[in-house]
């Protein structure tokens, strides 16, 4: 793009050039010359709010978390313990819920995703891809709160009578792993939430996916089916290399989504305060002790507390999109300088 | 070619492929599995709920017949706050990012911030306007409530009004530059009119998005049982409605809880629909 406005911009702040003399401007331009800076300053401003929303995010969430913050220091992030009779909070069990399910959810996502953007970008028939396309984006739609509740009334008992005994069967005698699936099928719980919340994923995974896909010259790609390359091979060997740093900013993306999702985490996780090697068993996450607590919450301690637990995930969410945004913008800068 | 064919190496990387393929295909079955799964219970709980009465009567207590009226008329007061509160600041963003972003820090800066805020949680946008407005006014309310909603408006709206303006050909502005047009002029008449379906979308993704959201709200609006319409206290909305009916243990309330459910995803993923073929016809 070139400098064209600015330059448009300049040509009528100077208008003046045209009246050298002693005459002034005639008011219309005067008037345009004004509105022109309030335009432009009216909206730099609302730029700047945006670019300091993030900012004024952090420091509130600082300043509400501040008792929580003196009292217990650097140990809040290590401690199991939460009860609001002693007044002893730690996010342990949280942060780890937290953890547990989004590397859940993008441990399925992921293969998944690359398997449908592998589809919808190789093997579609272009008139099916717009509408496969948009049925994928469809499940990033669903309000997460529908998720949550046809998780707790449909999906959970499934799981329980079906999913869970057949896990338990088959990776539950596997030495190593065992202990993730031992323990009495409940429906809800860690693994649950995990599966719900890949399925959350999927759509932002696989839009990223099939956009770096599309970026791929197809000087590349032809020059390898030239070759004689399967497609599977073409995409393998070709496409991802040239993508890897854009697929990684979408697992990202998909991280950043998965950590910070409320409602239908809320719904299946069970909200239990304990921390349990099976993933059968119920926990809570960040976000699900927020929904579930937070408007209960009585004293400064205990309100401080879950302010902080915010703020964690605040921080946390905020590196890993950051990340996902450098890796993207990483791969369209590479991508304008070789084409 | 008889020869390539026969050869163990060739086999084994067809096999490969094919096999691959498939995996591919059967991702794809996955996902689509889901949505129809989701889909399915949803119109076939919903078709049991949904009635006239939902939209003329108030959130019954447990055991009695009613509606949701209450509910359904919060969430469209708040979300269309929300979206009006939220749509100029986004508006006017996106044209600085667009328009006057080429030079300077704050463009790119606030380019990258407001995707990150694109994705944030959206419980921590709830748990910001707690701190900021409903602890200083020591009560929670609907403006709160519309507030949180219009912070998760402006990053879609800021988004799709850059890229969108972004796509106006130079040819335009210069055609309206040579023309003697000063540049807000270029941009309101000339650059938001060769915009307007990508813009129109964008806020229509937005209110689509809001509709939606429970978290945000459960801090801010809280909930209402009544039929109310004083932004400056609690105030019903379906998000919320549905989370306590579906957590209750009463049937009844369940039933009223996949009616509103049924209601918000046909409203969602209607908008969606609508907003994709505005743009994809322009």
């Amino acid at each position: 793009m070139s400098a064209v406005l600015d330059n448009g911009g300049l040509a009528i702040a100077q208008a003046p050039a045209v009246d050298v003399g002693n005459y002034s401007r005639p008011p219309m331009l005067r008037n345009n010359a004004l509105m022109d800076a309030i335009f432009r300053n009216v909206t730099r401003f609302f730029a700047f709010l945006v670019f300091s929303l993030l900012a004024a995010i952090l420091v509130s969430l600082a300043i509400g978390s501040a008792p929580s913050l003196q009292k217990f220091g650097f140990a809040f992030l290590f401690n199991d313990n939460w009860d609001p009779v002693q007044e002893d909070f730690g996010a342990l069990v949280p942060i780890v819920g937290t953890l547990a399910t989004s590397a859940i959810a993008l441990g399925i996502a992921i293969p998944v995703s690359f398997g449908i953007a592998l589809f919808l970008t190789e093997l579609s028939p272009v008139w099916l891809r717009r509408p496969l396309g948009t049925a994928i984006e469809m499940l990033a739609a669903i309000p997460s709160i529908i998720y949550g509740m046809w998780g707790l009334f449909v999906f959970a008992p499934v799981f329980q009578s079906s999913v869970e005994p057949l896990l338990s069967k088959t990776l539950g005698n596997i030495p190593g792993v065992k202990v993730l699936f031992s323990g009495p099928p409940m429906g809800i719980g860690v693994l649950a939430a995990g599966i719900i919340l890949a399925v959350m994923v999927i759509p932002f995974i696989t839009a990223v996916m099939r956009d770096v896909f599309e970026l791929v010259p197809p000087m590349l790609k032809e020059s390898a089916y030239g070759l004689g390359s399967t497609t599977w091979e073409v995409v393998w060997s070709v496409v991802l290399p040239f993508t890897k740093v854009g697929v990684i900013g979408g697992i990202m993306l998909g991280l950043g989504r998965a950590l910070g999702e409320t409602m239908a985490v809320t719904f299946v996780i069970g909200n239990a305060h304990q921390l349990s090697s099976s993933l059968f068993m119920p926990g809570n996450s960040i976000a699900s002790a927020l929904a579930n607590e937070f408007t209960e919450a009585v004293g400064d301690l205990y309100t401080s507390s879950l302010i902080e637990l915010g703020l964690i995930l605040f921080l946390i969410t905020t590196i890993v999109l950051a990340l996902s945004k450098v890796l993207l913008m990483q791969l369209a800068k590479r991508e304008g300088a070789t084409t | 070619m008889i020869d390539t064919h026969s050869s163990a190496i060739y086999r084994r990387r067809r096999r490969t492929n094919a096999l691959m393929m498939a995996v591919s295909t059967a991702a794809l079955g996955f996902g689509l599995f889901w949505l129809a799964w989701i889909l399915g219970v949803l119109i076939y709980e919903g078709a049991n709920a949904l009635g006239p009465t939902l939209f003329t009567r108030m959130t019954p207590p447990p055991g009695n017949d009613g509606g949701l009226a209450n509910a359904i008329f919060g969430s469209v007061l708040m979300a269309g706050a929300g979206t009006l509160i939220g749509t100029p600041v986004g508006i006017l963003a996106g044209t600085y990012l667009a328009e006057y972003g080429r030079r300077g820090w704050l463009a790119p800066a606030t380019r990258f911030i407001n995707d990150v805020l694109l994705s944030a949680p959206s419980i921590v946008i709830g748990l910001f306007v707690y701190s900021v407005y409903v602890a200083r006014v020591k009560h929670f309310s609907g403006w709160a409530g519309a507030f949180a909603l219009a912070i998760i408006v402006v990053p879609v709206v800021v988004r799709t009004t850059d890229d969108m303006l972004k796509l106006v050909p130079n040819s335009l502005r210069e055609a309206a530059a040579a023309l003697g047009a000063p540049s807000w002029k270029i941009i309101t008449m000339v650059c938001y009119r060769a915009a307007s379906a990508g813009i129109v979308t964008g806020v229509l993704l937005a209110i689509a998005r809001v509709a939606g959201e429970t978290a945000p709200l459960l801090f801010t609006a809280l909930n209402n049982q009544f039929w109310s319409t004083d932004m400056n206290r609690p105030m019903a909305n379906l998000p919320v409605v549905i989370f306590q009916f579906a957590m209750s243990p009463y049937e009844d309330w369940h039933r009223l809880a996949w009616g509103g459910a049924a209601l918000i995803t046909l409203l969602v993923l209607g908008i969606n629909i609508a907003a994709r073929s505005l743009f994809a016809r322009k």
